[in-house]
């Protein structure tokens, strides 16, 4: 099978796990998991077009793939120390149950 | 996705990750795929962990999934079923020859890092300095008026 198709279809398959995890769990912080899964779906895309395309040496899928990963680090900071500022708040991690910001 | 238990969810997303890793140096971006391994395998799925022990105590929920878990399984589902419609009717054509990788990829990323990306390398420091001061910030933000109210208590 056509190498480029089988890492658009992983990426396809990592990006639906990632959109149901997000939707379907209770928890705060597997919601950000499944966000985290779908970032990684589309930096797998990205290091696939990179490798298959027809400029390699030209590095911007991985220059791209980087920024990405930085910017995820942050983005999971932020938001765990949001979840344990709202537990702490809240004593709760249940998304169907934080109901309000205000405090 | 689909365990029970926050800790095995935990810890199949860092087989994940890690996976994700070996798949990028099997491609031949040995940077990216040791960063990956670095962030996510090193520092997220550790983050995920503490967030996870800092956040446990009422587990007892009768559900681990929410009351619209039914709706968006099956929204994933079909998200899935078009993208691998779209992967599979696009007409990738199987390349004569895969190019080879460039010879030393590091090297070279280190100088367009230095040389071209420098402005958005800037950027990202600076973002990142400011996410992690707002994340200590965060966590720390309810521990502030504790020593008002022992005060409080103890005067009355």
């Amino acid at each position: 099978m056509n190498p480029l198709a089988t890492c658009l279809l992983v990426s396809a398959l990592l990006f639906a796990v990632g959109l149901a995890g997000a939707l379907t769990r209770r928890s705060a912080i597997l919601v950000l998991a499944g966000i985290e899964l779908m970032l990684n779906a589309a930096n797998l895309n990205f290091i696939a077009f990179w490798r298959f395309g027809p400029h390699p040496e030209a590095l911007t899928g991985i220059l791209f793939v980087i920024f990405a990963i930085a910017v995820a680090a942050a983005e999971a900071a932020v938001g765990l120390a949001l979840i344990l500022a709202i537990y702490r708040h809240a004593r709760t991690s249940d998304v169907s149950e934080i109901t309000e910001m205000k405090g | 996705m689909t365990l029970r238990r926050l800790v095995h969810c935990a810890l199949a997303l860092t087989v994940a990750f890690a996976g994700l890793a070996a798949l990028y140096l099997n491609l031949g971006a040995e940077f990216a795929g040791l960063a990956q391994l670095l962030v996510y395998v090193g520092a997220i799925a550790i983050l995920i962990v503490f967030a996870i022990l800092l956040t446990r105590g009422d587990d007892t929920a009768e559900s681990v999934f929410s009351p619209s878990g039914l709706a968006g399984a099956i929204l994933a589902a079909a998200v899935f079923a078009v993208l691998a419609w779209a992967v599979e009717t696009s007409g990738i054509v199987h390349p004569a020859a895969i190019p080879a990788a460039p010879p030393e990829p590091m090297r070279s990323i280190g100088l367009i890092l230095m040389h071209r990306y420098i402005l958005p390398l800037e950027v990202i420091a600076l973002m990142l300095t400011a996410a992690m001061i707002g994340a200590v910030i965060l966590a720390l933000r309810e521990k502030r008026p504790q020593p008002e109210q022992i005060q409080r208590s103890s005067a009355q």
